[in-house]
């Protein structure tokens, strides 16, 4: 039976040192209750069980010096085979470290931590970025909450503030192949907002997401995320395209995207992509997105983002996995209903990454956006990415960025990242 | 009021479409069709397909070509997710990173809406409880070490009957009217498997004792089995290529302890294993350690086959 936390209570050390002390008890009043003969009898049998494995540790001893003459003649072993359904002996099982307390890190969720560190070189007095920062220190707490959920949450730690990313609950076991989630969570707009900062194949994130999608550089992760409701399902489709839908409803305050002045002001976010295998190595997937909600103005005045997303990838499955491309591009149209009139804007940008070897990645993105408040202001800018990855839990990256702003300036910068993990390592986004 | 009209609408657009697609769901299949069983990797498949025969239909999201601790969470799993009756997983965290877990959004098994193949429920079988696992950490645990043991227990055919075993029983566990065909399966299974060990270990009897090295400390339990001694790996942690003084390091030990064979699976590159055999001498030979490494190794017995017949070549080779 599945011991949950919830019989766990905080004098679990009392309850367990209850039961040692029972079974202590109970053990010294069997012993009284036995004769001398069969104490003696098993003495004896303890003495047999010693000398047994003493034989097994010198026999132990002598395999790890090659397998002994006699050894490699004899024949194999006949199967043991255990109970049908049982699980394997605990003696291969994994052994708790820590001492007795560690026990309770059973229960405890995978935890992971990730650092992300950023430098700026040059000139730039419009988006200035300092020129050393530890820009965000992501912890992630994910665990399995019960038969029918399971909990992630990501906490992102600026150097002077923290933030919940991210934290929600998904019901895995709903019917008809629904999976809800509720709680906080970035929306489902687009490709890249979904991506948490040390997953994206650049250092900073296009200009699109600060001029149409309410980005702002004091923001530890930048991105549309708020807290609500989402579902989403697997749609029918014809044969080998996966097809899915998604439905959320927030409570409507998004950086400076959306703004909830009233419990009325709800936003809401619908997705649908589709993906297909076209062939073993290469896969393409297309996505377009709805987004809803109350401005800044008040609750008279709504914006709308309208986008519409392709990733194309080739990745081989078989060798040694050497190189690697992926192109992708994100269009973006807004609607932000002003005082005057309502704003259109649109933004977007495109991208590719090739692997140049086992640890290298190289790329380059193109942005153009127009800002949502005045369409007039366009900003444009382009990079170039080299990636080197000493290992699966640490990167380190370049970028070279120029970008032209709505104001006459002109940014070079040269942006340096170094990205590393610890603890519980997941997968990275597709 | 309009505009609240309005996205309710959008929503109500939504969940009608979802609707539509629920009445094309698993739920309304017939009772009478095979399970859906869904391995991991080739290896499971091939064992689960073994026991399950023609009442159970069986297929792998990794194929034995591919490198099972790198791969890409593809979308197009969690069609074969959302509709299988069994997930089977090596587990001891292989598919952490592309299955079991993920750092931005639900794992793959979670996003499938089965409820089915969840942790804990009847549908998910962790194939590591029922092996022998070998490697166990003893001291503090670093990225270089895998935390649970080796993950490439069904490399030893003792490990892939008690999986078969245990399967069988999980199979008759979700089918009771067919828990007697499964049992039948398994039986036949087990002795062809007791059959063909004898072969092997008679063929393999002459070379017990000899010494190898592996690109990656994967096949622990194989050489276990077999009786073979590795005297260490190329590539000491996943990923990461060998340092000059790693490898330098082991060209001395294989000189100094005459080790002829590298063993090396199809999806590790081999411009290292080629350089440190011209230095050393010895023989690079590259084996697949699944089901469907290379062409014609269709299922469980053939991988030891073909394995064991390319093994035995080098050894005579070097002798």
């Amino acid at each position: 039976m599945k011991v949950t936390r919830r019989f766990l209570c905080p004098k679990r050390s009392v309850v367990i040192m209850f039961a040692v002390a029972l079974v202590f008890l109970h053990s010294v009043d069997a012993a009284a209750q036995t004769g001398s003969d069969d104490l003696r009898a098993e003495v004896k049998a303890l003495l047999e069980r010693v000398r047994a494995l003493e034989t097994e540790v010198q026999a132990l001893k002598g395999a790890s010096a090659g397998p002994t003459q006699s050894a490699m003649n004899a024949a194999p072993p006949a199967p043991q085979l255990p109970p049908p359904g049982t699980p394997a002996d605990s003696s291969t099982q994994l052994p708790v470290y820590g001492g007795a307390s560690a026990a309770a890190k059973a229960l405890n969720p995978d935890i992971g931590i990730i650092g992300n560190f950023v430098g700026a070189a040059g000139h730039n007095s419009i988006n200035p970025l300092p020129a050393l920062a530890l820009q965000e220190s992501e912890i992630s707490l994910q665990s399995i909450v019960d038969p029918y959920a399971r909990a992630d949450f990501f906490l992102a730690i600026g150097e002077n503030d923290i933030e919940v990313e991210e934290g929600y609950v998904t019901f895995t076991s709903v019917p008809w192949g629904f999976v809800p989630r509720v709680g906080r969570m970035r929306a489902a707009f687009g490709r890249v907002n979904t991506f948490h900062n040390h997953t994206l194949p650049w250092v900073d994130r296009p200009l699109v997401a600060f001029n149409l999608m309410g980005g702002s550089l004091t923001e530890a992760d930048v991105g549309i995320k708020d807290t609500g409701i989402s579902i989403s399902r697997i749609l029918p489709a014809p044969k080998g395209i996966f097809l899915e839908g998604t439905g959320e409803v927030f409570r409507g305050d998004s950086g400076s995207l959306f703004h909830s002045s009233r419990r009325t002001d709800v936003s809401v976010v619908g997705h649908l992509r589709g993906y297909r295998d076209l062939t073993e190595s290469t896969n393409i997937e297309l996505g377009g997105s709805y987004t809803r909600g109350h401005n800044d103005l008040g609750s008279n005045f709504i914006t709308q983002l309208y986008a519409m997303d392709a990733t194309l990838r080739w990745k081989p499955v078989r060798g040694p996995r050497l190189h690697s491309f992926a192109a992708r591009t994100e269009l973006v149209w807004s609607n932000r209903e002003q005082v005057a009139a309502t704003q259109r804007a649109f933004g977007f940008f495109a991208s590719a990454e090739y692997q140049l070897g086992r640890r290298w990645f190289t790329g380059g993105r193109y942005d153009w956006s127009e800002r949502a408040q005045n369409a007039l202001q366009q900003d444009s800018g382009g990079s170039l990415v080299l990636t080197y990855w000493p290992s699966e839990f640490s990167q380190i990256r370049g970028q070279l960025r120029r970008t032209h702003y709505a104001e006459g300036q002109t940014a070079n910068e040269l942006l340096l990242q170094v990205l590393f993990t610890i603890g519980a390592h997941g997968a990275h986004p597709f | 009021m309009r505009r609240i009209l309005e996205w309710h609408l959008w929503f109500t657009l939504l969940l009608a479409l979802s609707l539509a697609g629920a009445a094309a769901s698993p739920l309304f299949a017939q009772a009478t069709s095979k399970l859906k069983v869904l391995a991991s990797t080739a290896d499971l498949a091939a064992l689960a397909a073994e026991v399950g025969g023609e009442r159970a239909e069986v297929q792998s999201l990794v194929r034995g070509n591919q490198h099972p601790h790198f791969v890409q969470a593809k979308p197009s799993y969690l069609l074969k997710l959302r509709k299988a009756d069994l997930l089977i997983i090596v587990g001891l965290e292989l598919e952490s990173g592309w299955l079991t877990r993920s750092h931005h959004t639900p794992s793959l098994v979670s996003q499938s809406g089965n409820a089915r193949i969840q942790p804990g429920a009847p549908g998910y079988f962790d194939a590591s409880q029922y092996a022998e696992i070998v490697d166990m950490p003893s001291g503090p645990i670093t990225p270089s070490i895998q935390p649970f043991g080796n993950p490439h227990y069904w490399l030893d055919p003792e490990n892939g009957r008690k999986i078969a075993q245990a399967l069988a029983h999980k199979l008759g566990e979700l089918r009771p009217s067919d828990a007697s065909y499964f049992d039948d399966r398994f039986r036949v299974f087990s002795k062809r498997l007791s059959d063909a060990e004898e072969i092997w270990n008679a063929e393999m009897r002459p070379y017990r004792g000899c010494k190898v090295v592996t690109y990656y400390r994967s096949w622990s339990n194989f050489l276990k089995y077999f009786q073979l001694v590795s005297v260490g790996e190329i590539e000491p942690q996943p990923g990461i290529p060998p340092s000059r003084d790693h490898a330098s390091e082991l060209v001395n030990l294989m000189k100094s302890q005459n080790v002829g064979i590298i063993l090396v699976e199809p999806y590790f590159e081999l411009k290292t294993p080629n350089n440190i055999a011209r230095k050393t001498g010895a023989k690079v030979v590259v084996l697949p350690s699944s089901v469907g490494g290379e062409k014609g190794i269709t299922d469980y017995f053939q991988l030891f086959d073909y394995d064991l017949a390319v093994l035995t070549k080098a050894f005579r080779s070097k002798s």
